[in-house]
C-alpha cells in the first residue's frame, strides 16, 4: 500500500527515478564497454558501411571512388552463372556438412564421451585440427592431395593398391569439391565434437540408467534419450556450421583458389577474386554485401524456428 | 570511495586505449613487415663514404622484389650491402615476396596510398592503374638528366614497357621473351632430332613424345597465365599484330577469326593430352619444378625458366642439357615467326621515393651489375654494354630474338587492365579444363574487353 502510495509521485511526472546508485552502476557499465564497443563500431560496423556506399561504384581501389552505377553491381552478380555455381557450392558443403560432419562429430562423442578408457587422449587427437590455423592446414594438405606419386603422401599410398592409379584431386573439376569438404570436415569436426563432449556430459546419469533399467538398448538409448536432450546443444552446432560453410574462405582459396574453372568456387572466392584480383573493389563489395544478407536471411530465419542457441553447452 | 575508484580507473584504461590506437603512425606500419631480408638492416661499415654529395642525413629506402632463390636472393642483397657500404647513411630494407603472395601484398599497401620506394613491377596495364591513382613517380627527369645519359643506357623498346602516356615511372632490369624451353636429353631418348619449326611439326613431336613414354609438356595451368602464353602465341602466330591491335582498340573484337582459330588449335594440341599429371591445378613453381626434375620434355615459359626450373628441381641443378626454341609458325597465319611475345621485370618507384632511391637503382641498372646478373642466368639485361655477362648460348639466343623482333608484345594479362586480363586467363583456363567452346571463350574475353577498354 505504502509502495503504491509512494509510486504514484513517480508515475505523475512519467519519469523513471534514477538513483544516484543506479546512474553510477549505468555509468561504470559503460565505461568498462565502451573500448570494446568503440573498436566493434570502427572495426566492424563502419567497414561495413563503407562496403555499402562503394557497392554502388564502380571502383578500382586506388584513389577516390568516382564512378557511381547504382545497383548495376547487384544486377551483374545475380545473374552472373559463375555467382549462382558459388552460392550452389556453398549450399552443397552446408548440406554435407549437416549430414556427414555433424552425425560423424556426434557418434564420435557418444562414443568417446562416456566409459573409454585414455577418452582424454582421443579428445585431444581429435581436436588438434581445429586448432591449426586454416593457412597450415591448407599447405598441409595440398602436400599429401599432391597428383604427383612421389611428392604426394596419399597418391603414393594409392598406387600401392593394384589398379588404382595416382588422382589428380585438386586438379580434378569432379573430385575437387570433395576434396574440400574432406579437408574441411577433417579441421573442423573436433570443435563439433568437442560441443556435442560438453553436451553429454549434462545429461543427468540417472535419466540414462533408468532408460537401461527399462530395458532399452544402446540404440533406442540414443535415439531417444540422449539427442533429444542434446537438442539445444544440436541446434548450436548446426547453426555455426552453417555459417562457417557460408563464409569459407581461406581453406578453399590457398588450396584451390576457385578451382580449376571455378569447380570449387565458393561465394567468399567470388568476392576476393573480383576485389583483390581484378580490382573491382565496387563490384567485390557488392558481393560481400550480398553474403552478409544471405547469412543474415538463414541467421533471423534459424533464431527464429529453432530459439535462441545456447552457447553454454546444452543444459 | 571503492565506486569512484573503479571509474577512474576505467577512464585511464580507454584513455590509455584510445591514446595507443591514434599514436601509432599508419604509414610504416604494412611496409615494414617481418620478412626474410638477408640485406643486414642497420647501416654498416666504418670505411669513410665514397663519394656521397648530400649531406649525410639518415635515408631509408623500402625494396620490395620477388626473387626469393639464389642467385637473385644473395645478388640483390650484395649489391644493396655494396651500395650501403658506399653510401653510409642509406639504409635498404629489402622485402622478399614470392609472386602470387607478392601481388595480393602489393595491393593492400598501394591501397593504403604509401608504396614502397622501389617495387617489382611487370610494367603494362598494371602500371598504367597505379600511375592513374598517383602512386608511382614520375622519373623523366632523371631519365633525361645530362642529355639522357641514364635513357641512352635502356634499349628503347624495353624502357617504353614501363613508360604511360609519354612518361616514365619505372626501369627495366630485364627483358625477355616467352619462348620454349627444353630437356635435350628426352627429345634424344624420344628420338626427335631437332626442335619443331611449325605447329604441324610440333604437334607431331609431342605425339612422338609421348609415345615413347615421356610426358611432352610441363604447363602451370592452375595459375592460368603459363597456359594462357599458348594460346597467346597461337593468336600471335595466326593473326600477327595487326589482329591484336584491332581487339585492344576495339575496332575488331576478340571474337575475330584469329583468336577462334587460336583456341581450336589449343584443343587439337591440349586433345592428345600432353600435359603432366594434375595440370589444372599445378602452379608455376610445380611446372617449373616438373621440368627441373625431367619428369616433361618441354615447358613455354620466359627468360627465367632456367634459373627457376634449377631452383624448383630436387637437385637443385635443373635440367642438365637444356635448350630453346622459338615458338613453332603456323601454317596459314599472318603472323612472323620473329614475332616475340614476352616480357620483363623491371624497378617501379613509389612516389615518395627518396633522391637516393633513384641513385640506388642507377646503381643497379649499371652496365657492370646488369652483366653480372646475366652471368648468373637470372635475365636478359635490357642495358646497353651488359651483353658480355650473356654466356650461355641459350640466353644469347633469346636476347638476339628480342632484339630483332619485328613485332614485340607484352603478355597479354600485364598489358590489358587487371580486371580484363584476369578475365582473359580465366577463359582460357576453360579452355584446357574442356568446359567451354572457343567461341564460348572468346566471347567472354570479348565481354570483359567491353567493359573494360571502352572508356
Amino acid at each position: 500500500m505504502n509502495m503504491t502510495q509512494a509510486r504514484r509521485g513517480d508515475l505523475k511526472t512519467n519519469k523513471q527515478t534514477y538513483s544516484p546508485r543506479r546512474v553510477q552502476d549505468y555509468l561504470t557499465i559503460a565505461f568498462f564497454l565502451a573500448p570494446a564497443f568503440i573498436l566493434f563500431l570502427v572495426f566492424l560496423v563502419y567497414p561495413i558501411f563503407r562496403s555499402v556506399y562503394f557497392s554502388l561504384f564502380n571502383w578500382n581501389g586506388l584513389g577516390p571512388a568516382v564512378d557511381f552505377i547504382g545497383l548495376d553491381n547487384f544486377k551483374q552478380i545475380l545473374t552472373d552463372t559463375i555467382f549462382m555455381r558459388a552460392v550452389g557450392d556453398c549450399l552443397l558443403i552446408v548440406v554435407l556438412s549437416l549430414c556427414l560432419q555433424l552425425p560423424l562429430a556426434l557418434a564420435l562423442a557418444i562414443m568417446v564421451g562416456r566409459d573409454l578408457p585414455g577418452r582424454a587422449f582421443f579428445r585431444t587427437i581429435f581436436f588438434m585440427p581445429y586448432v591449426l590455423s586454416e593457412v597450415i592446414t591448407a599447405i598441409i594438405w595440398l602436400g599429401l592431395l599432391n597428383p604427383d606419386p612421389s611428392r604426394g603422401f596419399i597418391n603414393a599410398l594409392l598406387i600401392l593398391i593394384p589398379g588404382i592409379q595416382a588422382q589428380t584431386f585438386l586438379s580434378n573439376i569432379h573430385e575437387v569439391m570433395a576434396c574440400v569438404f574432406i579437408v574441411l570436415t577433417w579441421k573442423y569436426f573436433g570443435l563439433h565434437l568437442l560441443l556435442y563432449l560438453a553436451g553429454l556430459q549434462n545429461i543427468p546419469k540417472e535419466v540414462e540408467e533408468a532408460a537401461l533399467i527399462d530395458g532399452a538398448n544402446k540404440w533406442q538409448l540414443t535415439h531417444h534419450i540422449t539427442i533429444p536432450l542434446l537438442g539445444s546443444t544440436i541446434r548450436t552446432t548446426i547453426y555455426l556450421s552453417v555459417l562457417g560453410s557460408l563464409t569459407q574462405f581461406p581453406l578453399v582459396w590457398i588450396m584451390t583458389k576457385g578451382g580449376p574453372v571455378n569447380a570449387s568456387e565458393v561465394m567468399a572466392t567470388y568476392m576476393y577474386r573480383f576485389a583483390f584480383v581484378r580490382f573491382q573493389l565496387g563490384y567485390g563489395s557488392a558481393v560481400a554485401l550480398v553474403m552478409l544478407l544471405i547469412c543474415l536471411a538463414f541467421s533471423v530465419g534459424f533464431l527464429r524456428l529453432a530459439g535462441q542457441p545456447d552457447y553454454l553447452g546444452g543444459i | 570511495m571503492s565506486r569512484k575508484i573503479y571509474t577512474i580507473l576505467s577512464l585511464v584504461l580507454i584513455g590509455a586505449f584510445a591514446l595507443a590506437a591514434c599514436a601509432a603512425p599508419a604509414t610504416s606500419a604494412p611496409t615494414q613487415a617481418p620478412a626474410p631480408t638477408t640485406a643486414p638492416a642497420a647501416a654498416p661499415t666504418t670505411a669513410p663514404a665514397a663519394t656521397n654529395t648530400a649531406a649525410p642525413k639518415p635515408v631509408t629506402i623500402n625494396w620490395w622484389h620477388i626473387s626469393t632463390a639464389d642467385p637473385g636472393l644473395s645478388f640483390w642483397a650484395g649489391l644493396a650491402k655494396q651500395y650501403m657500404a658506399a653510401h653510409p647513411n642509406v639504409t635498404i630494407n629489402i622485402t622478399v615476396l614470392e609472386n602470387e603472395a607478392f601481388k595480393t601484398k602489393l595491393t593492400t599497401v598501394l591501397q593504403s596510398g604509401n608504396p614502397p620506394d622501389i617495387f617489382q613491377s611487370w610494367g603494362g596495364g598494371d602500371m598504367n592503374s597505379q600511375v592513374t591513382a598517383g602512386l608511382l613517380k614520375d622519373i623523366t627527369p632523371d631519365l633525361d638528366a645530362n642529355g639522357g645519359a641514364w635513357r641512352n643506357t635502356f634499349g628503347a623498346g624495353a624502357l617504353s614497357v614501363y613508360a604511360y602516356q609519354g612518361k616514365n615511372y619505372g626501369v627495366p632490369w630485364d627483358m625477355g621473351m616467352v619462348g620454349f624451353w627444353y630437356n635435350k636429353d628426352l627429345f634424344t631418348k624420344a628420338g626427335i632430332a631437332n626442335p619443331p619449326t611449325t605447329w604441324t611439326d610440333f604437334l607431331a613431336d609431342v605425339k612422338t613424345l609421348k609415345a615413347a613414354g615421356i610426358t611432352p609438356i610441363s604447363v602451370g595451368e592452375g595459375d592460368k597465365w603459363p597456359g594462357m602464353h599458348i594460346w597467346m602465341y597461337l593468336a600471335t602466330r595466326i593473326g600477327g599484330e595487326a589482329a591484336f591491335d584491332a581487339a585492344y582498340t576495339q575496332k575488331g573484337s576478340f571474337t575475330d577469326p584469329p583468336f577462334i582459330q587460336a583456341f581450336q588449335k589449343l584443343q587439337d594440341l591440349i586433345a592428345l593430352q600432353p600435359f603432366q599429371d594434375g595440370f589444372l591445378g599445378a602452379t608455376h613453381d610445380d611446372m617449373e619444378g616438373a621440368f627441373g626434375n625431367g619428369k616433361a620434355a618441354m615447358e613455354l615459359t620466359g627468360q627465367w625458366g632456367p634459373s627457376v626450373e634449377s631452383a624448383d628441381s630436387a637437385d637443385k641443378k635443373g635440367v642438365a642439357n637444356l635448350g630453346f626454341f622459338n615458338f613453332p609458325a603456323v601454317e596459314g597465319g599472318v603472323g612472323k615467326v620473329t614475332d616475340v611475345c614476352g616480357g620483363g621485370n623491371g624497378f617501379a618507384i613509389g612516389k615518395n621515393a627518396p633522391p637516393e632511391a633513384i641513385d640506388f637503382v642507377k646503381f643497379l641498372t649499371s652496365a657492370t651489375n646488369e652483366a653480372q646478373m646475366a652471368k648468373l642466368g637470372m635475365g636478359i639485361p635490357p642495358v646497353v654494354g651488359a651483353e658480355s655477362g650473356l654466356t650461355d648460348p641459350n640466353m644469347l639466343a633469346v636476347k638476339q630474338n628480342v632484339a630483332n623482333a619485328t613485332y614485340f608484345q607484352l603478355y597479354y594479362d600485364q598489358y590489358l587492365p587487371p580486371a580484363m586480363g584476369s578475365s582473359l586467363n580465366d577463359s582460357v583456363q576453360t579452355i584446357f579444363a574442356g568446359t567451354a567452346t572457343p567461341q564460348q571463350a572468346a566471347q567472354a574475353i570479348e565481354d570483359s574487353a567491353k567493359q573494360n577498354l571502352t572508356k
